[in-house]
This record gives structure tokens, C-alpha cells and sequence, in this order.
């Protein structure tokens, strides 16, 4: 598989009046053709700027200071704003976390659908309306037609998070950023909505990058998953191995603290203390001060290295003996 | 499509039929008594103003119809030329009637015109300010403050002294005067748009950033746009009556409502009330009801006052 996005060394820093904030700090991941990577982590972890660094989103007083995104080979990092909506929507297209944001509530879906294809083609509005139709009929919206000539306060937040994955995927872009779409959704919708995310990429071979803090969700859908903390990945490899065989602290508390049907009435794991202050990073490892199996070595940075078939950044790996 | 089950028939939207925000915004105008009573005075005074060559008894402009032989009649006195005076007549013998639907013309086009071209410059300038952000918006919302720090009519006062006298130049100075309330309006609202979600969503799907701003932003800030310009236009309507009575408005051979008034005010102790009183119930009913309006369309554009 060819990869559609390599992201190396990626650092965006916000220089604030408080001081440099390095919400992303040294990010590295590839994703290839038809894969979907799941970005996990905490919020403030860095993984929407992450996603917004790639778009070339990132307002000041932040900005991208290091790294490489390669994309279909070229480097889109600090491009030419013009090269960069030409790929807006077109080749990269993004989805959000609340589908009634989303959507603008004074336009018809018709609309918006439209505009983001003439944005990019020039075809006629007759072809472009076809092209949206067919799309919402693809996400599983019943009697597109009607659908199209709606305004989003008429449709329920599942049917807007389906305009909107449908609005994605109009221009068969190459990748998809999707930052959080399920989580302002009920469980059942959200099964509902991967499902058409998952369907959708495997037929067409869009590279998928979803963001959210939900493992069960990446578990079901993502091909690989990268583990942030604190701007930076600290474990990263194929979901079974991750998900099944944690290494790292941080995944082993984050997989211990989901709720499970079979450990009902026992206390859920904690991860003791807060996510830092972006401020103010602890020296050496930035979980260390929250990790059950930190030794003095922790207060030097960790590397990060090739781990029993993962990347991993741990002086003090774990062992599936110890994830309870 | 086939695969329907995909979306279960709590996902449809209720109403099969499609209602434009317009259709519900007329609905929820009309729920309300008074500001349908309202808005109906306010058209017939609009249509008494449009008509008035051919529902009055006299050209009040045309010097050879006003008699001064007419001049200070009581309200229901016969004219010279034989018609009735039912609201009297003014010191230089102009039916009153007549001269109200006439004044009214006046005020209502100055009010209207200057409300227009505010809030097109006014939004405008808003729009640049909430968009450009910086020095720019500083120093245009310095602007703004420095000149609502002022009272409207005096703002209108120092233009008409400085331009003179003149439909034109009145439509010029209100402008002046009223323009920043337009523009921090537009921006206050702009500013808040712009950091919603859907300004975002755009941006990621390339489109333009000209599109984005009278597209998407825009039409988002109409509602509260709309409420400032009704009450604007009534203040507007205010406002040139208050020029014209202090005498620096209209000329005295065009009267508009203000005019008339002015006219009028120095029988008052005479006991011949009507000359001033019924221009000034003329101008009450008409500020009145556009506020009215006004207040109402507040009520159903504000999502937060409603129930």
C-alpha cells in the first residue's frame, strides 16, 4: 500500500503572551490508501491541531515550526495558502465532532453540498446537484431529493453527521480527517455512522484518519492507532497489538478505564493526577508524573523505538502480566 | 438506495413538507396582535403617503391652490375653494389633511432612504471590521465608539449646519449620524458567527474567503441587522422631525412632518391646537408602529426570548 499522508517530526507551537504552548511536538505517522489510522488521546492531547496542522488550519499565534507533511509526496507544510485550498475539501477533506455546528442553518443542504463541489470543478449546478444526491443516497439517507432541499434544523443530528460525511466524500478525496464525528451522537447512531465511514473507505480507498478519545470506537473500525500525550505519540502500532497487548502506561490506563460488561460493579480504573499544563511540561517523560511504574529514568526524555512490533516511547514498557 | 434500514423513521424529519425559515418567521410574526396591528398602520400610512396626489384636496406645494384667505381654520371649516378642512388648516392656509399625507412623503422617504443607505454602508464597514480584525478593526470601532459617544441628533445637528438645507443633505447627515449603530451591530454579530463551527467546515472545504464572508456570514447576522434598522428607521423619521422643528431641516416650502409642526407651535397658546397636534399625531402613529414592528421582530428573530 502506498502511503497517501507521511507526517514526520510535525511540531506546531502557540506562542502565546504566557509562553509557547507545543500542543504538537514532534508527531510522526504515515497513513496509506484505504487505511484508517485511529488518533487517540486526552483532550488537549494535540490531536485536533494535529489534524488542523495537516489542512494547514492553524491560526496564530500558532503555527507549524518543524517537520514534513508529505502528502501524495509533496510537502504541504507552511505551502502557499492557494495550494492549500485547492486540496481543502478536494483531495483532504475534514469531518466534525458536532454535526449541528457544522452545518450553516440559513443554507439549504443543497446548498452547501453544491458549493463545496463548484469550489473545486467546474460543472454544472445540474450535474453538481446529481453528485450530492447520489452521495447522500451513499451515507443512507432515505428520499435524498427531499433531503436536499432541507435546512439543517430539519434534520436529527445523525441525518447532519451523514450530510456531512456524504459532503466529505463529495470530491473523492484521498484523506479524510475526521475529528471526533461520533461523539456528540447517541451509541446507536454511532454504530450507524462508522459503519458508513468503514463502508465507505474500503470502497473508496480513502485514507481515513479518525480523531476521538473513545477506544471502543477505534477498536471496531481504525486498521492502526497512534496514542498521544501531551503533543506527542508515545505509542503507536496495529490495533490488535495495541488494543490487545498495551505497552505503554498511559494505553494501559486508558484501556483499563473503559467499562466492560464483564467486570460490572467493580471500580473502573483511574488514571491518578490531571492532564498537565500545557504550560508548563514535567521534565523528561510528560506522563511520568502520573505513572504507576515511573523510576528515575523517567525524568530524561524517552525515545522513541521499535517495540515488540510498535513504536513506543517507554523507558519502563508493561507486560500483559501487569494490564489488569 | 436500498439499504434504508440504515436509518431508522425517528432519523426523518417530521414534516415531510418543507418549510422555509420565512414561512415559520411569518407564522410566528402574525401570533402576535399588536405588531399585526402595527405593521397594518404602518401600511396604510405608507399607501396614504404613496397616494396622496389623489386622495387630497390640494397640492400643498403648489402655491397657486394655498390661499392665505384659508389660513388658521378650524378643523371641519369650509375652504375657499369649496372642499372641507377636516383637520383645519395651517397659518399659510394649507389643508392640513393635504399637507400630513404630503410631510409624510417627505418623512417617510428621508427615513427610509437614510435608513437603507446606513445600513448598507453601515454593514459594510462591520463586516470589513469583524473580518479584517487588527488595526483595522481597532481603529474602526474607535470610530464607531467616538461617534455613539455622541447623542444621534447632535451628530445630525453639526451635518446639517455644515451641508445646509435639503433632502439630499438631510439624507446625507442622517447617515452620518446613524451608521455606526449599523456597523457595530454587524460586526458584534459577525464576530460571533465567524467563530462558529460552520466557518470552519467551509474553510476546510476551500471555499473562498469572499464567499465565506457574504455567503455564509452574512445572511447568519440579517436578524439582529433587521431589528436595528426598523428601530433605526423610526429614530431616523425622529430625527429629521427634530431638525426640521429646530428650523436647520427641511425648508419651509416642502414641509415635512417637522415643518408642520414648527408651524404650528406658536398658535399653540392661541387655542388653535390642531395646526401642531395632528402632524404630531400623524408622526406618533407612524415612529410608533414601526418600533412596534420592531419590537416584535426582536421577539421572533432572538431564539434566546422565545419560550
Amino acid at each position: 500500500m502506498s502511503a497517501v499522508l507521511e507526517v514526520s517530526g510535525l511540531k506546531t507551537h502557540f506562542f502565546t503572551h504566557a509562553g509557547v504552548v507545543k500542543a504538537v511536538d514532534g508527531v510522526d505517522f504515515t497513513v496509506s490508501k484505504g487505511e484508517v489510522m485511529g488518533l487517540v488521546g486526552e483532550s488537549g492531547s494535540g490531536k485536533s491541531i494535529t489534524g488542523f496542522s495537516i489542512l494547514g488550519l492553524i491560526d496564530p499565534p500558532g503555527r507549524i515550526v518543524e517537520g514534513a507533511i508529505r502528502f501524495n509526496g509533496s510537502d504541504i507544510a507552511n505551502a502557499p495558502e492557494g495550494q492549500l485550498k485547492r486540496l481543502r475539501g478536494n483531495k483532504i477533506s475534514m469531518i466534525f465532532q458536532d454535526p449541528m455546528m457544522t452545518l450553516n442553518p440559513v443554507l439549504r443542504v443543497d446548498t452547501q453540498m453544491i458549493e463545496a463541489i463548484l469550489a473545486h470543478e467546474k460543472v454544472s449546478r445540474q450535474t453538481a446537484w446529481e453528485r450530492s444526491r447520489d452521495a447522500l443516497g451513499l451515507v443512507g439517507i432515505p428520499s435524498p431529493e427531499e433531503r436536499l432541499q432541507a435546512y439543517p434544523h430539519q434534520l436529527s443530528g445523525g441525518m447532519r453527521q451523514r450530510v456531512a460525511i456524504a459532503t466529505a466524500f463529495l470530491n473523492q478525496p484521498d484523506l479524510i480527517i475526521a475529528d471526533e464525528p461520533t461523539t456528540a451522537l447517541d451509541v446507536t447512531i454511532q454504530a450507524q455512522i462508522i459503519h458508513e465511514a468503514q463502508k465507505l473507505t474500503k470502497r473508496t480507498g480513502t485514507a481515513m484518519i479518525w480523531i476521538t478519545h473513545d477506544l471502543a470506537v477505534v477498536a471496531g473500525l481504525a486498521d492502526r492507532i497512534s496514542v498521544m500525550y501531551a503533543g506527542r505519540i508515545v505509542e503507536q502500532g496495529g490495533i490488535d497489538d495495541v488494543i490487545d497487548r498495551p505497552r505503554h502506561p498511559y494505553t494501559v490506563g486508558l484501556l483499563g478505564s473503559v467499562p466492560t460488561a464483564n467486570r460490572r460493579g467493580e471500580r473502573l480504573f483511574q488514571i491518578e493526577g490531571m492532564t498537565p499544563n500545557m504550560l508548563a511540561l514535567p521534565e523528561g517523560c510528560a506522563f511520568a508524573p502520573r505513572c504507576r511504574a515511573r523510576t528515575a529514568t523517567c525524568s530524561n526524555e524517552p525515545p522513541i523505538e521499535d517495540v515488540d512490533g510498535r513504536r513506543l516511547r517507554c523507558f519502563n514498557p508493561q507486560h500483559e502480566a501487569e494490564t489488569a | 438506495m436500498t439499504d434504508t434500514t440504515a436509518a431508522p423513521p425517528s432519523e426523518v424529519a417530521k414534516s415531510a413538507k418543507v418549510e422555509t425559515p420565512f414561512q415559520r418567521f411569518r407564522a410566528e410574526f402574525f401570533e402576535s396582535t399588536i405588531a399585526t396591528v402595527a405593521l397594518g398602520v404602518f401600511i396604510i400610512i405608507v399607501l396614504l403617503a404613496i397616494f396622496a396626489p389623489w386622495i387630497t384636496p390640494q397640492n400643498p406645494y403648489d402655491l397657486a391652490q394655498v390661499s392665505v384667505m384659508d389660513g388658521r381654520l378650524p378643523p371641519g371649516a369650509e375652504a375657499f375653494d369649496g372642499y372641507t378642512m377636516w383637520l383645519g388648516s395651517d397659518g399659510s392656509g394649507r389643508d392640513l389633511y393635504s399637507a400630513i399625507l404630503y410631510g409624510l412623503r417627505i418623512s417617510l422617504t428621508v427615513g427610509l432612504a437614510s435608513g437603507v443607505i446606513a445600513l448598507l454602508i453601515g454593514m459594510a464597514i462591520g463586516l470589513i471590521a469583524a473580518y479584517a480584525g487588527g488595526r483595522i478593526e481597532a481603529f474602526i470601532m474607535r470610530v464607531v465608539d467616538l461617534q455613539l459617544s455622541f447623542p444621534a441628533s447632535l451628530v445630525a445637528l453639526m451635518m446639517v449646519a455644515a451641508l445646509g438645507k435639503g433632502v439630499d443633505k438631510i439624507i446625507l447627515a442622517l447617515v452620518i449620524a446613524q451608521w455606526a449603530y449599523y456597523a457595530r451591530t454587524v460586526r458584534a454579530t459577525a464576530l460571533v458567527e465567524r467563530g462558529k463551527e460552520y466557518v470552519e467546515a467551509a474553510q476546510c472545504l476551500g471555499i473562498s474567503r469572499a464567499r465565506i464572508v457574504f455567503r455564509h456570514i452574512l445572511p447568519n447576522c440579517m436578524a439582529p441587522l433587521i431589528v436595528v434598522g426598523t428601530v433605526q428607521t423610526a429614530s431616523a423619521i425622529s430625527l429629521e422631525a427634530t431638525l426640521s422643528f429646530l428650523g436647520v431641516g427641511l425648508p419651509q416650502t416642502e414641509p415635512s412632518i417637522g415643518v408642520l409642526i414648527a408651524n404650528g407651535f406658536e398658535y399653540m397658546l392661541s387655542g388653535r391646537y390642531w395646526i401642531s397636534v395632528f402632524p404630531g399625531i400623524a408622526l406618533l402613529l407612524t415612529v410608533v408602529s414601526i418600533n412596534l414592528v420592531g419590537d416584535h421582530l426582536r421577539d421572533v428573530l432572538n431564539p434566546r426570548l422565545k419560550k
